[in-house]
């Protein structure tokens, strides 16, 4: 087009020979984009950003794919998507039907990228095994106490739960969700379900009329600067009749599929948290198995919404899961949910837990809050949404894992009707099933979802987290949810955040390495890990925003958000003034940055599959 | 070329997993923690694939000793390119103590009994590094050896290999049948990707017991404790030349 470019071109290509010449470690090179006339240090240089066919280095490249046909394919190796493959395969079996049925999942086993409390209901799982317990599920805890307290800096306020509360638990087990999904994955495995862990989704394809064919797993073999290495090797084609969605929270691929068949129209945005946890061993003398804790308060003010949670476990040694969850609708750019979290360890009520103890693990995670109101429609020519990524968390329960394993198995069921029905004549190649949405508008996660719709929305009031609770107590306890009003939220996370000049920066403590800990010895915790020569899978859509909006206006909040230290300004080595470095290899998969950039200008998308946490049952 | 390749594999826990010690001291946790192929082994492969390729070689054959997960590290070896696998099941307490010496007795057997030309194997393995198991199963065997790999060509009947040693390469010519370990330069691994994966899972794996080989798995060694290597203690800042020596003094160094 313009002379620029094609100098540019020239002169990249220039570059491109030294570097492969050049040994490994290399200094961002100062590149002209082509959207800016300014020098930006060049930052994203992954091909959904930068398409391969325009790209010269990709010129004689072999980009033919191999594809299978499956009869379903389920992205995401959860509890949703797993409950889903498992009641396909009991309803194959019941009816003596042949039905293949396909599972990836990025994480290197089921399991490895699986993070919640968890305190687990059982009434789904009852549901889909009802002999869970002969076929050694591991619910090893059934609760036994259930505390509510409000937090002070240096005191502890009881609230008593009565029952009927959304917070009592009694009949419920606390898990480590990682391990359950496990055993999910094996139990799936017994009924013929293929597990393919490892190998990510990067890609939807669809058929000619529009419908969802199916999926593409990620390429492998392209390097940082995003040329092809000589392993790269094309992803692989899975084709389906219906293809099921169950990425967890704030998926990838959902969030392409609500552009591209217009899912959100008639909901409200989803709106989110985050919740980081750890792993402790503590002193014998202090361990309670079936403890269950909450607290509210401090350290967060009344209009940031948020909380703490503390199990015992009861699986061989003194084990305790604790976390803290914050609204990713806070205002104040200045905090950070990970110092939060390692401040709160610190009120006397937690420390007389944890002194003495050991940390053995640690990540996060992204969860959803938008319940009843942010929830979109979820089929569409070729596909169906399940779990998390739709979003059926019931909030003040703070239980998201039997609503998504009851939406997998509603899923199975209707997908399973209309699949072996050999008179269907479908529209679509890919096939539509809105019988899906209907049996999950009479299903009891509706109600659930319904009756509990405006507890989260009530926090929106001038006595923030009390009148909350007011609200809760009024409307949820007594009245159970019948009000004939719905609450709406107050728009979208990212929108939130107040510039920083018009907030106060909050004063963290120092971690002691005792109780509380640095983020860089927390994220080793988590086992993650990435080939590190890949591009950078925290995308940019302009590399130039994160300086002149996200740090001139916010102070750089992902620095603060991000649990993984991937995101961090530092200065430019040649000139005045910061630049935005990506520590991708960092990640957790936790998805909060997408969520939360004030700017919306970062897009994860999945990295080489089996890269990402480690995490052994959290 | 008719040659035949046995290649070893070995399932460890995933490098940037961090370790954790067991409570009762007797070793380190496994259970549910991230394992996949040790890195050298993934470089073996790698070359035995590379050979086949070049039709150097006829028949490649991936070996592992363990319990029932080990057969997931044998598909990756298959989803590479190995022809078929070979699962030597060894569980319990006898895999808790498996070492070089028991491993590189099976390898022999084996040998003898696939009628192997060349065994290639990672140097050593990155949870125990002992880096004993080629060198011991070459002594076995009274077949020569080329550890540390970097570079691999067969020249007529014998194969050349360019050795990583302390003070820079050696070349070596050795005759076959040989014991080659694979050393981080010699190759790049290919992903297994997941049309192979696929494709392996129709790969025959046999499974022997050592019994069967005639090789004893108990051990010669027993493992008293295992801790955690001490913890760093801070160090002290001086201000002045003199104050280094006082302190250096006091501590009875100097």
């Amino acid at each position: 087009m313009f002379p620029a470019c094609r100098f540019s071109l020239r002169a990249r290509r220039c570059v491109g020979a030294l570097k492969a010449i050049q040994a490994e470690h290399v200094t961002p090179q100062l590149y002209s984009t082509r959207s800016s006339s300014s020098t930006v240090p060049r930052i994203t240089t992954h091909y959904t950003v930068y398409p391969r066919d325009k790209d010269p280095r990709w010129e004689g490249v072999e980009m033919e794919r191999f594809a299978d046909e499956a009869d379903v394919v389920i992205v995401g190796g959860g509890p949703a998507g797993l409950s889903a493959a498992i009641r396909l395969k009991q309803l194959a079996n019941q009816h003596e039907k042949e039905l293949r049925v396909c599972v990836v999942e990025k994480a290197s086993q089921i399991g490895a990228h699986t993070l919640s409390g968890a305190c687990l209901e059982p009434t789904a799982l009852s549901e889909l095994i009802p002999d869970w317990k002969e076929r050694g599920a591991p619910l090893n805890t059934p609760v036994t106490e259930d505390k509510f307290s409000i937090l002070t800096e240096k005191y502890r306020i009881p609230v008593p739960i009565l029952p009927g509360l959304p917070m009592n638990n009694h009949g419920n087990y606390l898990v480590r969700l990682g391990h359950f999904v496990r055993w999910l994955g094996e139990q799936a495995e017994e009924l013929g379900v293929e597990l393919y862990p490892g190998y990510a989704a990067a890609e939807v394809l669809f058929h000619e009329d529009g419908s969802v064919k199916g999926i593409a797993t990620n390429d492998v073999g392209i390097a940082k600067d995003g040329s092809p290495k000589d392993v790269f090797e094309r992803g692989m084609e899975l084709h389906a009749k219906v293809t099921m969605f169950g990425e967890g929270c704030h998926g990838h691929l959902a969030k392409q599929l609500y552009k591209q068949f217009n899912l959100r129209e008639n909901c409200e945005p989803q709106t989110y948290a985050i919740g980081l946890k750890e792993l402790w061993v503590i002193d014998e003398k202090k361990w309670r198995p079936g403890r269950t804790e909450h607290s509210v308060g401090w350290p967060l003010n009344r209009n940031t919404y948020g909380g703490s949670f503390l199990y015992h476990l009861n699986e061989g040694e003194p084990l305790v899961a604790l976390g803290f969850v914050v609204g990713l609708d806070y205002t104040n750019p200045y905090l950070s949910p990970f110092r939060e979290f390692q401040r709160w360890k610190h009120h006397p009520s937690i420390m007389s837990t944890l002194e003495g103890g050991n940390r053995i693990a640690y990540g996060a995670r992204a969860l959803n809050e938008g319940g009843f109101q942010s929830i979109p429609k979820l089929t569409f020519p070729g596909g169906m949404l399940i779990g998390c990524s739709p979003g059926f968390m019931n909030v003040p329960k703070i239980k998201g894992t039997h609503t998504a394993m009851k939406s997998g198995m509603l899923a199975a069921e209707n997908a399973f009707s209309k699949i072996t029905d050999e008179n269907l004549q479908s529209e679509t190649a890919g096939l539509y099933i809105p019988e899906y949405e209907e049996a999950f508008k009479k299903s009891w996660i509706w109600k659930e979802l319904y009756s509990v719709r405006n507890i989260r929305p009530s926090f929106h009031n001038y006595f923030g987290l009390y009148g909350g609770m007011v609200y809760t107590g009024i409307f949820y306890w007594i009245f159970r949810g019948k009000e004939p009003w719905t609450l709406k939220h107050i728009g979208l996370d990212s929108a939130q955040l107040k510039p920083a000049k018009d907030c106060t920066p909050i004063k963290y403590p120092k971690p002691d390495g005792k109780i509380s800990f640095d983020l860089l010895s927390s994220v080793a915790l988590s086992g993650t890990n990435h080939e590190h020569d890949q591009p950078p899978h925290l995308t940019l859509k302009d590399d130039s925003v994160p300086v002149a909006q996200n740090l001139a206006i916010y102070d750089g909040p992902e620095q603060r958000f991000c649990p993984a230290g991937v995101y961090e300004y530092v200065p430019l080595e040649t000139s005045d003034g910061m630049r935005l470095q990506i520590n991708a290899q960092n990640c957790v998969h936790c998805k909060t940055c997408d969520i939360k950039d004030p700017s919306q200008n970062i897009n994860w998308v999945v990295p080489e599959g089996s890269g990402g946490p480690a995490y052994n049952g959290l | 070329m008719s040659a035949r390749v046995l290649v070893g594999v070995k399932r460890v826990i995933d490098y940037a997993v961090k370790i954790r010690v067991k409570p009762d001291r007797t070793g380190v946790v496994t259970d549910g923690v991230k394992h996949s192929m040790n890195p050298f082994c993934e470089i073996a492969v790698e070359e035995a694939v590379k050979l086949k390729e070049k039709k150097l070689v006829k028949e490649v054959v991936a070996v592992s000793c363990g319990p029932q997960q080990v057969q997931e590290t044998i598909r990756t070896a298959l989803a590479m390119g190995a022809d078929r696998g070979i699962h030597v099941e060894v569980s319990g307490k006898d895999y808790e103590t498996l070492g070089p010496l028991q491993v590189s007795k099976i390898l022999a057997a084996l040998a003898k009994k696939e009628q192997a030309d060349l065994i290639i194997l990672g140097k050593q393995a990155i949870d125990d590094d002992c880096n004993q198991t080629g060198q011991m199963t070459a002594a076995l065997l009274d077949w020569p050896q080329g550890t540390f790999a970097s570079e691999l060509t067969f020249e007529a009947d014998k194969l050349k290999v360019v050795r990583e040693i302390d003070g820079g390469l050696e070349t070596i010519m050795i005759k076959l049948p040989a014991v080659v370990t694979a050393d981080l330069r010699l190759n790049t691994p290919r992903y297994a990707t997941l049309p192979n994966i696929m494709k392996a899972k129709k790969k025959k794996i046999a499974n022997v017991k050592p019994a069967d080989l005639g090789v004893d798995v108990s051990s010669r060694l027993e493992v008293l404790k295992v801790d955690e290597p001490p913890q760093r203690q801070a160090g002290v800042k001086v201000e002045t030349v003199e104050d280094l020596v006082g302190k250096l003094k006091e501590a009875g160094r100097i």
